[in-house]
């Protein structure tokens, strides 16, 4: 077969497993679990196998047109270079670790059949739009997983919370994604074509008219599917999805997927000075403003749906500094360890029964009933915070050496004032990155108070999708050296500057995080029942409250807990962001600031609708309604059944007839 | 009253046009009527009134007496106008039979021997604009179109029983049978509908010993 | 003759017929009247035939045939109103007003309900 073929067969698999998935999920309940994995599994070897054989070569490109469609033709196009095909490798083996998770973690879930077809389907779509080669087959691929996120994240439709986030997060996304369309139209407009090979030609020859326009406004679409500040949050709210769909897509694929976007067109931002500086802006308000954000969370899921929108941040201020080749390096190892990162919280959350982080701080030995997700949690917690030598060491080392580079004014085209921009905010954000990390760690596993409940050993299809994702966390920074080869020939290995800041940034944050801790500890160690305790106490029991009216799946997977023990927790995260801590928790009130800007204007605007509708042409209608019925009454009174005066008026108007047609003869005759 | 005035109006209309079209006439003329004319006004007015009386009377016995006045009144028309076959037949039938007719009804439905108050519906005054304007609107149209119209009345008699005879045993025998297989129908009904059925709603909602002895 | 005498006498007495008809309430009188006005027409039929002077004579038979048919209508007529007195005790034109609005006969029990909702 030749590459192209097994190309177009890595997309399709998934969306035929989908489609037989949503046929005979009811009637053949036997084919689900294989439907589900082995597709995926065989688009996943077949990502390899493409992989392999395009070799970091030039790019494969092959194009079919179905029909012409008017000026700007639309093809079938595949335009596979070193970024698709490791993208595609990623998208295909987190897939499949996803699909083998949730035959465990859902294994009594009444919905598992159209869960894993829609799974599926979200699989094929993004593989379609990391090997597309047209934009508009891009946008197709690009749509279909955001439908497939709304029904994902709405899994649990019958809580509110999982309606609404689902809402969100569809309703958020599609605000960028009209501007993004826009955009792309735009686009589409100044290159002539929708074929990606041809747009960068265009570029190249200096063929755009409006590129800060377009850049701006693709911008706006990618911060929306990339959970960029300003639109960044429906992710935090997706979290009600199921704990394995928000590793596949809102850790390692779909939110990717706009940051992997402007990497394939990196030339056409990059036309834009202003687009790349308002990208650069973005990415580190996002970075910072999400850490802190992490800091004060106390949902598991949430941290690390935070920690998602951060390190996407380091991609995006990666391609603002101009350096596509350190973002995707990024994308790579984050995806890897931030999928399992997810799915090791997955097994916590089974384990402890919650997912609200004080109530695990108060159960003891944690660690000792899930060993597992304990060593592979520590693994990943550790790459998060870039410690060497794991695999977010290297990647996010080479974010910050693009950025020293443009800083330093090396780049042709990035302006230095982005990278001075991103070099900042990523070394703070390393810093408060290894604080939060270190924060969940000690309050997951570190807990004291009564012990864990005990649920015996946890199914192999979840520990062992663990540790294989555990691999390329820890060893994937060794590509640093061979990958450039695939990308566009940029150093990818860290220096010894940014080495040294980022790391000591990192230690520093691990340090300062740990030391409150303990401080923290002793302190609820030394008043145990005093009266700031109890207060203490009764706010862990309504955090524990929200967090499992926000986690429907804590009752969905878990077996019955004792409530949780009443006492003080040790939380880092309060000493250390001080008076902020209150604002962080709540996102730093975004969402309260959407309502009183979107929200409350949307609905004031909807009720005078409803008023003009109710009150305005309703009394039209009710005015047509009214007028013959009043008419019908008059006339219902000549209906007396009386012949005689029937009669008398059908002769009477016979008559008027009669004179009328005279006088007309008449009239006619003697004109 | 009504009809009269509007009667003398219509010939003071007809008389415009008459000196105009004197040539077509023979010594015709609006001012001097022959002796038809004249009898023919007189027996029209005599008619008119009749029937005016018939249709305002309160004693309905009475209205049926002066019908009797206003049909014997037109076949003197009839008679006038040559047409003597029908005026015969018109006294025949109508006076013969039709009025008869009419008064077993009024005697069979107990109407009232003697004034009735209530001889006239509600709708009188509606139906009163509704004739006049009915009226005024055919005299005029009838004035304007015929006034320059005469009859010769001279030469052969056209209505006598012999060529009335000819023609309708001639020309019109086909309609003739098939009005006899209508008066045969119109018997049947008639039969048919004041027939006492053996429902025995009706018969008890309606049993007068008198109507009894009449059937 | 002038042809407007008979032509205006048929049409007054056929508007006195018709006022009859209109405002008489015995229905055995608004029988007399419509005689009126059918004998109106005659009146005009034979004026224009003589008139005319038609060789066949298509007025005075049309007069013979409307005076047997309405010998035949009158016989229906009164048929009619016989067995309307009959069934309703009165030959009253103005009191027959079963069609009226609102002044339907009263109908079976499991119809009266779909009826009082149709007239609400």
């Amino acid at each position: 077969m030749t590459t192209t073929t097994l190309a177009v067969l890595v997309p399709a698999l998934p969306f035929l497993s989908a489609l037989a998935g949503l046929l005979l999920g009811r009637t053949a309940p036997g084919f689900v679990r294989p439907l589900a994995v082995l597709p995926t599994l065989a688009a996943a070897v077949l990502a390899v196998l493409v992989a392999v054989r395009q070799g970091g070569g030039p790019a494969i490109d092959s194009a079919t047109e179905l029909t012409p469609t008017g000026s700007v033709p639309i093809e079938l196009a595949l335009h596979i270079d070193g970024f698709a095909a490791l993208v595609g490798v990623l998208v295909g083996l987190v897939a499949t670790c996803v699909q083998l998770y949730s035959t465990a973690y859902l294994r009594d879930d009444p919905r598992y059949p159209s869960y894993a077809a829609l799974v599926s389907l979200f699989t094929s779509a993004m593989l379609l739009v990391v090997y597309s080669g047209d934009l508009m087959v891009l946008l197709v691929g690009w749509e279909i997983m955001g439908i497939c996120s709304y029904f994902l994240v709405g899994h649990y439709w019958e809580t509110e919370a999982a309606r609404s986030a689902s809402l969100k997060a569809f309703l958020v996304t599609k605000l960028g994604d009209v501007p993004f369309l826009i955009g792309l139209f735009a686009l589409a407009a100044d290159a002539g074509s929708f074929r990606i090979t041809k747009i960068l030609g265009a570029v190249a020859a200096g063929g755009l008219d409006h590129p800060t326009l377009i850049a701006l406004l693709l911008l706006a679409g990618v911060a929306g599917k990339s959970a960029q500040f300003p639109l960044h949050t429906w992710l935090p709210d997706a979290m009600a999805g199921p704990t394995p769909v928000s590793a596949l897509i809102h850790a390692a694929t779909m939110v990717a997927a706009g940051v992997y976007f402007i990497a394939r067109l990196l030339p056409v931002f990059a036309a834009s000075r202003a687009a790349l500086v308002v990208m650069a802006v973005m990415a580190a308000v996002t970075m910072v403003g999400s850490a802190l954000a992490a800091l004060a969370q106390d949902d598991i899921k949430r941290v690390l749906a935070y920690s998602t929108v951060g390190q996407l941040g380091y991609m995006t201020g990666a391609l603002a500094v101009g350096d596509r080749g350190a973002a995707v390096f990024h994308l790579l190892s984050h995806g890897a360890f931030k999928a399992l990162l997810f799915l090791g919280a997955g097994v916590i959350i089974h384990a402890a029964g919650t997912n609200s982080l004080s109530a695990m701080a108060r159960m003891d030995g944690l660690a000792k009933r899930i060993p597992d997700a304990f060593w592979t949690m520590t693994i990943a917690l550790l790459a998060l915070a870039a410690i060497p030598p794991f695999a977010g060491f290297f990647s996010k080392e080479a974010v910050l050496v693009a950025a020293e580079h443009t800083a330093a004014g090396e780049s042709e085209f990035a302006p230095s004032a982005a990278g001075w921009l991103v070099l900042v905010a990523g070394v703070l954000t390393a810093l408060l990155t290894a604080a939060y990390a270190t924060r969940l760690w000690l309050m997951a596993f570190r807990g004291r108070g009564a012990a864990a409940p005990d649920h015996g050993k946890e199914p192999l299809a979840m520990t062992g999708v663990l540790w294989l994702l555990a691999v390329p966390s820890i060893a994937f920074g060794l590509a640093a050296g061979p990958l450039p080869d695939w990308f566009d020939g940029h150093e990818l290995s860290p220096t010894l500057t940014t080495s040294v800041l980022g790391t000591g940034a990192a230690v520093v944050g691990v340090m300062l995080t740990y030391a409150l801790w303990q401080r923290a500890a002793a302190q609820a160690a030394r008043v145990p029942a005093g009266l700031p305790a109890v207060a203490a106490a009764a706010e862990v029991e309504t955090a524990v409250e929200e967090s499992a009216a926000q986690a429907p799946e804590v009752e969905e997977v878990t077996h019955e807990h004792p409530a949780a023990a009443a006492g003080p927790v040790a939380d880092p995260g309060k000493a250390l962001l001080g008076p902020l801590h209150r604002h962080a928790a709540a996102g730093f009130h975004l969402d309260a600031v959407y309502t009183a800007l979107f929200v409350r204007p949307v609905r004031a605007g909807a009720g005078l609708v409803r008023f003009l509708d109710r009150e305005v042409v309703d009394t039209y209608v009710r005015g047509a309604g009214g007028g013959p019925r009043l008419l019908g009454a008059l006339v219902r009174r000549a209906q007396t059944g009386n012949v005689q005066s029937y009669l008398s008026a059908l002769l009477a108007g016979a008559v008027v007839l009669a004179i009328a047609t005279a006088v007309l003869a008449n009239v006619n005759a003697g004109s | 009253m009504i009809g009269l005035t509007l009667a003398a109006a219509a010939t003071q209309g007809a008389g415009v046009g008459a000196g105009a079209s004197a040539a077509a006439g023979v010594g015709n003329g609006f001012l001097s009527p022959s002796g038809v004319e004249i009898a023919f006004l007189l027996v029209g007015l005599v008619t008119l009134g009749a029937a005016v009386v018939t249709v305002t009377t309160k004693q309905l016995v009475h209205a049926a007496l002066w019908l009797v006045v206003a049909l014997g009144g037109i076949a003197v028309e009839y008679l006038l106008l040559t047409a003597e076959f029908i005026a015969w037949v018109q006294v025949l039938i109508y006076l013969g039979s039709v009025v008869v007719l009419l008064l077993f009804g009024l005697m069979l439905t107990k109407a009232p021997i003697g004034r009735s108050p209530d001889a006239d519906s509600g709708n009188r005054w509606v139906a009163l604009a509704v004739a006049v304007a009915a009226a005024g609107a055919l005299v005029w149209v009838v004035v304007d179109a015929f006034r320059t119209t005469w009859i010769d009345l001279d030469g052969p008699v056209q209505g006598s029983t012999k060529v009335s005879g000819e023609i309708l045993f001639r020309h019109w025998v086909l309609p003739f049978e098939a009005l006899s297989v209508l008066l045969l129908a119109a018997l049947i009904g008639a039969v048919v509908l004041s027939r006492k059925n053996g429902d025995p709603d009706n018969t008890t909602r309606e049993a007068s010993p008198r109507e009894k002895g009449k059937r | 003759m002038h042809l407007a005498y008979p032509a205006v006498l048929a049409a007054l007495l056929f508007c006195t017929g018709l006022y009859g008809v209109l405002a008489r309430r015995n229905a055995v009188l608004v029988l007399m009247s419509v005689e009126l006005m059918l004998n109106a027409v005659n009146l005009n039929l034979v004026a224009f035939d003589v008139w005319l002077r038609d060789a066949l004579h298509a007025g005075q038979a049309l007069t013979l045939f409307t005076i047997a048919i309405a010998a035949a209508e009158i016989g229906i007529g009164l048929a009619i109103v016989l067995m309307v007195y009959r069934n309703r005790g009165t030959s009253d034109v103005d009191r027959l007003r079963d069609t009226a609005e609102g002044n339907e006969p009263a109908p079976g029990p499991d119809q009266s309900s779909v009826r009082s909702e149709v007239t609400a």
